[in-house]
């Protein structure tokens, strides 16, 4: 009985397989190194590393019905969000203040608020710019795809790396409850007709930046109902055309956020849905699942908003020296190296003591089972955030074969510091019922209330590995649990997992 | 003649760059249309472009002070039709 999903779904070498937590570990050596330090295809290059965006791009050419086109695009962004429009010239000093003063930050993406591509010269001028001035920073851009193939060779004489396809269906017929219409050669087409005009054009983008060397990943936002089944059909096709990456956000829909499907009452996927089916199709590719959207932030990554450092009239009047910056950076990143080296060591030999765990019991009829655990971090690839401080969670699944990233959960913050938490029950309500599958939650430290609701509701609180490597926390913690005899299987059949 | 936006407009920019007279500006609470400037496409499209790609139903008028995006058209769900949708889209 093999529990690791990985392995079990099949084609070990074109997904990652084996007991490394980091999945790109299959690549080619040249995507490798593209991808190594991109926060945003590296799960673990997100927890050293982070990008920024940049809003750049106002307009755009279709509607989705889970956009409200009075906030930034949905597919990069949170609904809701409004950013600040900055001219190319603007963007371009803002990032080279960012960079000078926040060396994690490595990638720099426009991904709206509308489409970047839609009206494409002000991208292209802010990377122009920045490739000239700034050319450690690496550059990406997410668009829907409509306008991509107009604009792919464009786009590779600007250096770019990594462009992002927001891919929803690979069927007209699914695509017309989700894009109710396109804007396309000077008029606006409709329906199914349209759909099949933007799957055409995102798939002929796809082809053509594969075809050039650029690396592609795949957006889908999981809509029950609509495209869920759909959506492994869409990872087997994007893989084959050549994307190393799909990643499966959930929809969200509240009728506050004024898109068409909240106030329609579309529901958005459950925790568990969001699961199984990026199970279900990471058999086909490598998933990402350590996609927050977009909450990687370089100007929030330290656990901190440092926004406010950076507003326009700070940056006018910054005089930034970026030759002296660069080799500063550049140091930094060798350190930040360094530590992700020691740290793949470390868990190295806490998968080697899993691995014996679980020779050692080759005698006993049922293997323990997996569990899926909790983590409070604010980066860094360790345990180092209090539980009242989280905003998310990351979730693991410790199994004997490894530990392994499940995705990342947003909680509300529940605790705003000091003792003016008057809805502390009802919102810790809400995270015990995020966390509702897991059964231990991993912290530096937590408060006395939230503990004994998380043990009254069956997780149970680990303030022990505080400043601890992630994989090797919950490694640890799981053989507790198998020591202690609590993951005896009840049945003879092993199931991978119940809530 | 000339093309107007009205109340509702949600400033996203998607008609100004298209405008082949650049009669629409920037301006608060929302976009214009310069009436002196705004040729209704005439001669240049087809479509009046900034019809053609405003999001947001009710928001552009035509010369006539009709508009062009009635209430369905970009929902692609028309009012009589909403209830029934809604019902599908909700048992999903
Ligand atoms: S592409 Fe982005 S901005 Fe355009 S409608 Fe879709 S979610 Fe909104
Ligand atoms: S109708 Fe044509 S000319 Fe008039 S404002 Fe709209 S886009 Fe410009
Ligand atoms: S496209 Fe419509 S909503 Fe957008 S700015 Fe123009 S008039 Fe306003």
């Amino acid at each position: 009985m093999d529990l690791n999903v990985v392995s079990q779904s099949g084609g070990c070498a074109s997904s990652g397989c084996g007991s490394s937590a980091d999945r790109l570990s299959h690549l080619p050596e040249a995507i490798r190194a593209k991808v190594d330090n991109h926060p945003c295809f590296s799960e673990d290059a997100h927890h050293h590393y982070a990008r920024m965006h940049v809003a750049v791009a106002p307009a755009c050419n279709i509607q989705c019905h889970y956009c409200n086109r009075k906030y930034d695009c949905s597919n990069e962004s949170r609904p809701g969000v409004v950013s600040e429009l900055l001219t190319p010239d603007r963007a371009v000093k803002k990032v080279i203040a960012v960079a000078a003063n926040i060396p994690q930050m490595t990638v720099l993406g426009i991904a709206g608020p509308g489409d970047p591509l839609a009206n494409p010269e002000r991208t292209l001028e802010t990377f122009r710019q920045l490739s000239e001035k700034a050319p450690d920073i690496r550059l990406c851009v997410s668009t829907n795809g409509l306008a991509l193939p107009e604009v792919v060779d464009e786009i590779c004489k600007h250096n770019i790396e990594h462009v992002t396809i927001t891919i929803n269906c690979v069927d007209p017929d699914v695509g017309a409850k989700i894009y109710p219409w396109i804007f396309w050669n000077n008029r606006r087409v409709k329906g199914r007709k349209a759909a099949e005009i933007l799957i055409a054009q995102q798939q002929k983008g796809l082809e053509m930046l594969v075809e050039r060397g650029v690396l592609v990943k795949v957006n889908s936002v999981l809509i029950p109902g609509v495209n869920d089944e759909h959506l492994k059909e869409v990872s087997r096709a994007v893989k084959a055309k050549g994307a190393f990456l799909h990643n499966v956000m959930p929809l969200i829909a509240e009728p506050e956020h004024g898109t068409f499907y909240g106030l329609m009452g579309q529901r958005g996927p459950s925790n568990e849905e969001l699961q199984t089916l990026q199970d279900a199709c990471a058999g086909d590719m490598a998933m990402m699942r350590h996609c927050r959207q977009c909450r990687a932030d370089a100007v929030g990554m330290l656990g901190e908003d440092r926004g406010h450092e950076f507003t326009l009239d700070k940056i006018e009047t910054m005089e930034i020296d970026y030759e002296a910056a660069m080799a500063r950076r550049a140091e930094i990143h060798a350190e930040i190296e360094a530590n992700r080296t020691a740290q793949r060591q470390q868990t190295g030999e806490a998968f080697v003591s899993l691995s014996s765990l679980k020779r050692g019991l080759k005698t006993k009829a049922a293997e323990p089972r997996p569990v899926l655990m909790a983590v409070a971090t604010t980066g860094g690839g360790v345990i180092n955030q209090h539980f009242g401080h989280a905003r998310e969670f990351l979730v693991y699944e410790a199994s004997v074969n490894d530990v392994r990233f499940v995705g990342a959960r947003k909680v509300d913050l529940y605790c705003s510091g000091g003792d003016t938490c008057g809805d502390a029950e009802t919102t810790l309500q809400k995270i015990i019922r995020t966390l509702k599958d897991c059964e231990a939650v991993l912290c530096s430290k937590i408060g006395y209330e939230p503990w004994s609701q998380l043990e009254e509701a069956g997780i149970t609180p680990n303030g022990e590995h505080a400043m601890e490597p992630i994989e090797e926390a919950i490694a640890a913690v799981y053989q507790e649990m198998v020591a202690s005899g609590q993951l005896e299987q009840a049945g003879a059949e092993p199931q991978r997992l119940t809530a | 003649m000339a093309f107007k936006i009205v109340e509702g407009c949600v400033n996203c920019w998607a008609c100004e760059p298209l405008c082949p007279s650049q009669a629409i500006f920037e301006a608060k609470p929302h976009f214009m249309i310069d009436a002196k400037k705004c040729t209704e496409c005439e001669g240049e499209y087809a479509d009046a472009q900034c019809a053609s790609i405003c999001p947001i139903e009710g928001v552009i008028l035509d010369g006539l002070g009709v508009p062009v995006n009635p209430p369905g058209s970009l929902t692609g769900i028309p009012p009589e039709r909403l209830a029934a949708a809604r019902a599908e889209i909700q048992a999903r």
